[in-house]
């Protein structure tokens, strides 16, 4: 068990090496001049210059990296051309919309899928299934923006039930707070709901053809411990991998969610920084958002465990 | 008597048909409005009008006989505008699927058949696959200019971990295969063992993952496209529409719901069209994550 975590933790600090040496590249290899695209639009060529002296360009390209790497260790993400402002303190300010967000959409998406999958699995073949069928295929092909313009419409502008848009911080009220995350995480969440539920349905059916699920109903198991304790435990590792999975399509969609429901998060951050062309921006939230989906993954490894004591590594 | 002779013999032919319109609902649906939007697209010209052309006393009119799905905030017609921007869609789209089956299908071949190129390549392409696509694309797209053809590149490079992934895996249980132990065996050189024994195991789960690559392709651009990172503005995309026209949800509800209905119905149609050929071509196949 020690051999697999520590495995796996030399093979997680691995793979974000990789996405380091990814996103340097990228900025490195690509046609026009590093010290131009960090300077900005408008830097006159003096301004580039020093910029190229300060960050070293006419070294070797490991010199460089193995700089620039040990920098972001220390936590030190560059410094935005526009505001010029170090790019870790633009993120500590944008932090907690986008953690709000993300909170409410997994408790809610997971909440709801996991309830759409069993329900699905339980009558098989009834209309509930097909419908959470259907439901989950055009979920998984509708777009966030569409999603979140067409949940604006209806609840917000014509029904007037929740606010359109915008961010109200927890410490004006909770229901304030909640009021302005339950479109955007709906919205946000759709194609992970779609995803989970389906992984759920096909996992719970396999378990439910088990034979100990037929002693667990000859017993007298009750329906809601049956399905929930013996079946939904059972089918947990299926579910638990696609979930990690997902967060990717999440942290897409933060981006594009943020944007929509004008969120002054982390993902407006990005979108800002893309018609600013603020490439250090878009570079450190990179990192901080690929970190954020291989730590969930390397969680969701480390939990088949608790969920499936037969698995030993 | 002709008469009967003709309808035994187009009896066959039409019940074949209908038979297999019943047993592959989700192929047969997707497919027709996939048709239907590919003719719209090549059509365009003769279906709809100028996409480009402003007319500011026309401006935010509601859907009518004229403007089918009313006019956008410079007073363009939005029925033309989603029509031609279809052909941006479908496009990206086909170009995605195609460049990364192309790419992952070399760098599968390899990896699947090289030890040592294995290694390294799927390691590579693991630290590639932990940067959320949207993020890579916008990264990729923010330091070149704007154009169809860099956006293209932006969604190939995030897609082509997960061919290769997959092409590998066709292999690694190919290449244990008897038939492929007796070409070895026979002396059959590399090239051609993986030309005639592994490339045909290959292609159907390919066709298939083809598709999702092209539904996901539709999608990340419009996203782009709707963000400000991707095809330039002047060129009438639906997330271009939809990110122009975003501000008068309020009072013109039509410029955003009309192409992204088209949007939605599109990639609905490719991921039908996809799960109908998985369930033809390869039941094993687990969906796409």
């Amino acid at each position: 068990m020690l051999a697999f975590i520590i495995r796996r933790l030399i093979s997680t600090v691995l793979v974000m090496g990789l996405v380091g040496v990814f996103i340097f590249l990228l900025l490195h290899l690509s046609p026009g001049d590093p010290a131009a695209i960090i300077a900005g639009d408008n830097a006159t060529p003096a301004q580039i210059a020093a910029i190229r002296n300060s960050l070293g360009l006419d070294d070797p390209l490991h010199l460089q990296f193995a700089r620039w790497a040990v920098r972001v260790l220390n936590g030190d993400l560059g410094i935005s051309i526009f505001s010029n402002v170090p790019v870790a303190t633009l993120i500590g300010q944008r932090l907690w919309p986008t953690v709000s967000l993300a909170f409410t959409t997994i408790v809610l998406a997971v909440t709801l899928a996991l309830a759409a999958g069993v329900l699905a699995a339980w009558k098989a073949g009834s209309l509930i299934d097909r419908l959470v069928m259907i439901l989950s295929v055009v979920g998984f092909s509708l777009p966030v923006f569409v999603v979140g313009y067409l949940l604006i419409y209806v609840f917000a502008i014509s029904l007037r039930w929740l606010p359109v848009q915008g961010y109200s911080p927890m410490s004006d009220g909770f229901w304030a707070w909640a009021s302005h995350l339950i479109l955007p995480s709906l919205a946000l969440g759709l194609a992970y709901v779609a995803l989970i539920a389906r992984i759920t349905r096909t996992a719970m059916l396999d378990v439910l053809a088990e034979d100990y699920m037929r002693t667990a109903r000859a017993k007298g198991v009750a329906t809601g411990p049956m399905l929930l304790k013996h079946a939904l435990k059972n089918a947990g590792v299926p579910i638990v991998t696609v979930i990690g999975i997902g967060v990717a399509l999440l942290i897409g969609g933060v981006v594009i969610t943020e944007t929509v429901f004008n969120l002054p998060g982390i993902g407006r951050l990005v979108v800002d920084a893309i018609s600013k062309r603020d490439y250090p921006i878009i570079q450190g939230v990179i990192l901080l958002f690929s970190g954020v989906y291989v730590i969930i993954n390397l969680m969701v490894d480390l939990s088949y465990t608790l969920l499936d004591p037969r698995i030993r590594y | 008597m002709t008469a009967i002779t003709a309808r035994i013999a187009s009896q066959p032919v039409r019940s074949g048909l209908w038979h297999f319109v019943r047993r592959n609902p989700t192929l047969v649906g997707g497919a027709v409005v996939l048709l239907l939007v590919v003719l719209a697209a090549l059509a365009a010209p003769l279906i709809a009008g100028d996409p480009i052309a402003a007319r500011p006393v026309n401006r935010l009119k509601p859907p009518s006989a004229a403007n089918w799905l009313g006019t956008d905030q410079l007073g363009r017609d939005v029925w033309a505008r989603t029509i031609y921007g279809a052909r941006v869609s479908l496009m990206v789209g086909l170009s995605v699927a195609a460049i990364a089956m192309a790419i992952g299908l070399v760098i599968g071949l390899c990896a699947g058949f090289g030890r040592m190129v294995e290694t390294v390549v799927m390691r590579l392409l693991d630290g590639l696959m932990a940067i959320p696509a949207i993020l890579l694309a916008i990264a990729f797209v923010s330091l070149s200019k704007a154009s169809v053809g860099v956006v293209i590149a932006a969604i190939v490079l995030p897609e082509i971990p997960r061919v290769v992934r997959l092409v590998r895996a066709v292999v690694l249980s190919v290449r244990e295969q008897p038939f492929v132990e007796a070409a070895v065996a026979s002396g059959t050189r590399v090239p051609k063992i993986l030309r005639r024994h592994i490339l045909p195991a290959t292609l159907p789960p390919l066709i298939v993952q083809a598709t999702y690559v092209c539904a996901s392709a539709i999608l990340i651009e419009a996203a782009l496209s709707f963000l400000g990172a991707g095809t330039p503005p002047e060129i009438p995309t639906w997330g271009n529409m939809i990110a122009s026209s975003r501000v008068y949800l309020g009072l013109a509800p039509w410029t955003i719901f009309g192409p992204g209905l088209a949007l939605a119905l599109v990639v609905l149609a490719v991921n039908l069209v996809g799960d109908g050929l998985r369930d033809r071509l390869d039941p094993r196949l687990a969906r796409r994550m």
